[in-house]
């Protein structure tokens, strides 16, 4: 058969069926009534005991909401949503909101957990073996289901909660940022969260601390028809550090599910936010029946001088991704960075990238985008580079990259520069290539297999931007890469 | 070692091999030549396993086993290695990477144990210094901005770092000049054994100065059309190969 042929036919037996995070924990949980109203609002505020500002500020947004129209200038195309037909609100039974320790966690949850390879279980360094840790805050469904090492992040000043309980024990810090960055009229389903949004992370980390170690949240949607709304607050202080990683996965189901996502970061003065993503959302199977639908607004403020905030993703999940985690470099000599690898396979839709929206002055900001498409998918990168009339020398550069792996898939590039300062830099590069059969032929005549070759390939493709991830990250990355692209050989 | 017998091979439909024999046994360093188009390049490839390069009459047999039934993957551990005429890039995965990849990928397969990073890396600059290659070189991408001697050296390290049964060198002579040539001759040499075959084919004579074959054919037309010793390359390199290109078309 030949070459060409035998792509199409493999690539066709794929296996975003293979999806390893597919299983459904039976756990009973407590839901808001089906549809969205005001009343679902106010159940949701409710059940997180909320002060009335919260509960106000969500009406507020739902009220918007529901004169919005949901945007469709991406490269997607999906049936209509019906907003009535989801459920808002769910929460395995028996946790109450709030702080808790994991002995009052379920252990089914903790299995679920367990399976996934997040440990919640606190463990004490080892005598003389040096071990990283990370701190972890695990969102089932709609609530915060453990948060670890919270005492000893409370030492260093750090406060890592879950949103809910920072709504009741740190309003001040929430009502001062939160819709700072992303305010309640955003855009459809940025507004949407703003009404909805059941839990999620909070991080404040004080003037002048490096965070003594890495921040997570694992976001697990487990529920049939069940939207997920989480919300993530991080703000760095003056002269403070912080790293910061998610990881998300949902079960195998025919359905789709909605995922709407805000995350807004605040940097101060001096102050640095490097947030990881991994984001492994069941993609739906090969004939593109099920998956998540991830519409997620991300953006970070770089509100001090001095400042840096970089975003970095490995986006290999979700059957619709809408992403564009983008950075406004509004403080002087304030620096955003955007490395993304996103890659789509089966029928998967993805229209990601970034904005970098240059306001201070002496601003630099750097894009390096991969994009991998295979089989019948579409993988779109859209990025914007402004710079406003004030931000004299405003410097960016851009790199974007795509790799396509069989003739079935596509790859598009819409870049946007507007320069309203004549002193404005912006470089931007764009190549798009195939994994060639004689760089298959070759990897193959050494003794490597067909996946360990485009996995080799890829890993090539993408290593600007593995290096960018935390390390112990990086590792499962590479992994999931190759998870990914498994069948999708040519 | 390697037995070809009436060996037949199309490209899109189009025979290019008609009717091939070769027997190399251990020990020995064969030499094909022939003029363009005879067929020499696909020889190798249809040995390797390429795609599009489709078997339709005959069989190859690596020590007994039928070579044709294996994936290129299969074949390499097999022992079966081919030097590239045009080595492929692969940006962003350093030569080393890809080495150790390659070799524990062969190791895997064969049921052996892997190598242990340290002990790899002292193997790979022991073999890496006889051939002139420099550890930037290793840490550079695989084959990228390489110089053409570059990449032929590249090809022998891979060879002597893999330990093949069989090497097939396709045109390993072209592009390089004569102290690269010199260096990569060297690097055949040394690995010349008793339990080791060579297929090396060339357009020239020059590099059968440094590589002293045991014998040479005269491929033409898809098949070998006659086999000689040593001396016949020097008589090609006088005559040229107008007489087999007119008899293979009459």
């Amino acid at each position: 058969m030949p070459a060409v042929q035998e792509t199409v036919a493999r690539v066709r037996a794929i296996d975003v069926d293979q999806y390893k995070y597919g299983f459904v924990t039976e756990i009973e949980s407590d839901r808001a009534e089906k549809g969205l109203s005001e009343d679902t609002v106010r159940f949701i505020s409710m059940k997180k005991g909320e002060p009335d500002w919260m509960l106000d500020w969500r009406l507020e947004a739902y009220r918007r909401w529901r004169t919005m129209t949901e945007p469709t200038w991406a490269r997607v195309d999906y049936p209509a949503i019906d907003y009535d037909d989801l459920y808002y609100y769910s929460a395995p039974k028996g946790t109450k909101s709030g702080p808790q320790t994991l002995a009052d966690v379920d252990p089914e949850l903790l299995r679920t957990y367990e399976k996934l390879g997040i440990p919640l279980q606190e463990q004490e360094i080892l005598a003389g073996v040096e071990q990283r840790r990370v701190a972890v805050d695990a969102v089932f469904d709609s609530v915060s289901v453990a948060t670890t090492f919270k005492e000893e992040l409370a030492k260093a000043g750090v406060i890592f909660c879950p949103i809910s309980e920072a709504i009741r024990e740190h309003p001040e810090l929430v009502r001062k940022y939160l819709g700072s960055v992303v305010p309640t009229s955003d855009n459809f389903f940025a507004t949407l969260n703003s009404a909805v949004f059941s839990d999620g992370s909070f991080v404040y980390v004080p003037k002048g601390v490096r965070c003594p170690m890495e921040l997570s949240t694992y976001f697990r949607i487990n529920e049939k028809n069940t939207g997920q709304f989480e919300r993530t607050l991080i703000i760095a202080d003056e002269g403070s550090y912080v790293s910061y990683l998610e990881g998300c996965t949902a079960p195998m189901r025919d359905e789709n599910q909605l995922h709407a996502a805000v995350v807004e970061l605040v940097a101060l003065d001096d102050a640095e936010i490097k947030y990881s993503t991994v984001q492994n959302w069941y993609p739906g199977d090969s004939e593109g029946r099920g998956g998540i639908y991830n519409f997620v607004t991300k953006r970070g403020d770089c509100r001090g001088r001095n400042s840096k905030i970089s975003w970095t993703q490995v986006e290999t999940g979700s059957a619709i991704t809408w992403k564009y985690p983008s950075c406004i470099l509004r403080g002087d000599n304030s620096r955003g960075e955007f490395y993304s690898i996103a890659i789509s396979n089966g029928r998967q839709q993805v229209d990601s990238g970034t904005k970098m929206i240059h306001l201070g002055k002496n601003t630099t900001s750097k894009i390096i985008s991969k994009g991998i498409s295979a089989g019948y998918s579409n993988n779109t990168y859209r990025g914007l580079v402004s710079a406003h009339r004030r931000a004299s020398n405003a410097r960016n550069f851009t790199n974007c990259d795509s790799l396509l792996i069989g003739n079935h898939c596509g790859a598009h590039t819409v870049p946007y520069l507007e320069a309203k300062t004549s002193t404005a830099v912006f470089e931007h590069e764009a190549t798009t290539s195939k994994i060639s059969e004689d760089q298959m032929f070759y990897c193959q005549q050494r003794g490597l297999s067909e996946e360990e070759a485009v996995a080799l390939i890829v890993n090539g493709f993408v290593k600007d931007v593995l290096q960018q991830l935390p390390m112990e990250f990086a590792v499962e990355a590479q992994k999931l890469i190759s998870i990914s692209l498994e069948g999708s050989v040519g | 070692m390697l037995t070809i017998k009436n060996l037949h091979a199309s490209v899109e439909d189009k025979p290019i091999l008609k009717g091939l024999d070769l027997e190399v046994k251990a020990g020995e360093v064969h030499a094909i030549m022939g003029p363009n188009g005879s067929g020499k390049s696909t020889l190798s490839y249809v040995l390797a396993g390429k795609d599009d390069y489709e078997v339709t009459e005959g069989s190859v047999t690596l020590e007994g086993e039928d070579l044709l039934a294996l994936e290129p993957d299969e074949r390499a551990a097999k022992g079966l290695f081919l030097a590239f005429q045009y080595p492929l890039e692969i940006p962003g995965v350093a030569t080393m990477t890809f080495l150790k990849t390659a070799l524990n990928a062969q190791l895997r397969a064969r049921g052996e144990a892997e190598l242990p990073t340290p002990a790899f890396m002292k193997l790979v600059r022991e073999k890496a210094d006889s051939l002139g290659i420099s550890t930037e070189m290793l840490k550079r991408g695989l084959n990228v901005g390489f110089s053409g001697g570059e990449k032929k050296r590249n090809e022998i390290l891979q060879m002597a770092l893999l330990e093949p049964k069989l090497c097939v060198l396709d045109e390993t002579d072209s592009g390089l000049d004569i102290d690269a040539l010199k260096v990569v001759s060297e690097g055949v040499n040394a690995l010349r054994a008793k339990n080791r075959g060579f297929i090396v084919i060339t357009h020239y004579q020059r590099l059968l100065d440094h590589i002293t074959p045991d014998v040479v054919h005269v491929m033409a037309q898809g098949r070998i059309v006659r086999t000689g010793g040593p001396e016949l390359a020097h008589e090609l390199e006088a005559q040229g190969y107008a007489a087999y290109v007119a008899d293979a078309a009459a």
